[in-house]
Parts: structure tokens; C-alpha cells; sequence
């Protein structure tokens, strides 16, 4: 499923609203989940998972190239649990 | 950096500050956006949404894994987990913000 198959799902069960704004909702829950991580924050949404920022500490990398080693800083990258009822739905427990 | 932590509550308030419904309405919307990811998910399918990322279900084997406290052997069955790639519109937005 890509982004425009989820908007037309959600358009077809709200015929009432503009696809446009359909369009809208669902662009504007992706983009305050980006923004809050970005922020530092963290977005739990029960019963599907919560995204959260981990540090990766400085190290030595290495340029896999040339075997030059280079300095790598410190940085953020996202991070993506699955909550539990997903988890579970996944192998088979519906509750 | 005082972190706190979002919930539906926050993305449906953005959902209804955006768009001219009502907060029920909004928060029914949000929820129906987790619940088609979700679904199709558990059909096996992979969910991918450009410039956020890409959600896909992994098939792992069984194997014999250890009870770290008592030492003692348990199977591990064969299961299925989710995994999330972050674009690089995410990954590049979470690095910068949070130097």
C-alpha cells in the first residue's frame, strides 16, 4: 500500500469530504509525526507503535573504499517500536 | 531538550487545526489512517509512504533462544515483525533537528 492507495480508502469511506482535504489529513499526520521527532519528541500511538529518536554515539568509521579512516559525529536517527496488539495481529492473536 | 511524548490526542488536534472538522471527526480520521495501515500490514503487505517511510513485515524462523536470567533453553517460534525504514526526509530532519 503506498500513500495515494491509503488517501483513496480513506476518501471512499468519507464521501462527504473533498478529496482534497483528504488529502490533507493524511499528509498532515505524517508530517506533525516528522515534526515532533525532529523536535526530540517522541509519538506513542497505542495498540500500533511509537516512534522515538535514538543517539548513535560519535566513532571511527571507515571509507569501505579506500579503508581511509574517518571521523563520524554524533547523530539522531528515528525509531520505530511496534506496539503489542500489532505485534500480535501480525501472528495471528486478534483480539 | 525537554522531550515529551505526542499522542493520537496531539494528531488529531493537527488534523482539526488543518482541516475544518470537528475534533471527533479528526480523531475518527486518525484512527482510521492506523487502522488501513494496520490491516494491510497483517495481510503481509508493505505499507509505504513517500517522504515519511516504509513499513514491511519480516518472516523470522524458529530457533532456541535462552532465558537470560535462568539459563534455561525455550523455542522460539516462527514469527513475523515489523520493520521501519525511514526516509531520508525523515532521517535527514531528525538528525539536523536534533543536533
Amino acid at each position: 500500500m503506498i500513500r495515494s492507495e491509503l488517501i483513496q480508502k480513506i476518501a471512499d469511506e468519507n464521501p462527504h469530504l473533498y478529496h482534497r482535504d483528504v488529502e490533507r489529513i493524511v499528509n498532515t499526520i505524517f508530517d506533525e509525526i516528522i515534526e515532533a521527532i525532529s523536535s526530540g519528541n517522541r509519538v506513542e500511538l497505542r495498540g500500533f507503535g511509537a516512534f522515538s529518536v535514538k543517539a548513535r554515539g560519535a566513532r571511527t568509521g571507515r571509507n569501505p573504499r579506500t579503508g581511509e579512516a574517518v571521523d563520524v559525529e554524533e547523530k539522531h536517527v528515528p525509531f520505530f517500536k511496534t506496539g503489542k496488539l500489532l505485534r500480535d495481529r501480525l501472528n495471528g492473536k486478534e483480539s | 531538550m525537554t522531550s515529551k511524548t505526542l499522542t493520537r490526542m496531539d494528531l488529531s488536534e493537527a488534523v482539526f487545526r488543518e482541516v475544518g472538522l470537528s475534533r471527533n471527526e479528526s480523531a475518527d480520521l486518525v484512527e482510521s489512517v492506523l487502522t488501513h495501515m494496520s490491516d494491510a500490514l497483517v495481510r503481509g503487505e508493505q505499507v509505504k509512504i513517500s517522504s515519511f517511510g516504509t513499513f514491511s513485515v519480516r518472516e523470522k524462523s524458529a530457533r532456541v533462544g535462552r532465558n537470560p536470567k535462568t539459563g534455561e533453553e525455550v523455542p522460539i517460534h516462527p514469527r513475523r515483525v515489523l520493520t521501519f525504514r525511514p526516509s531520508h526526509l525523515m532521517k535527514d530532519r531528525v538528525a539536523s533537528g536534533n543536533k
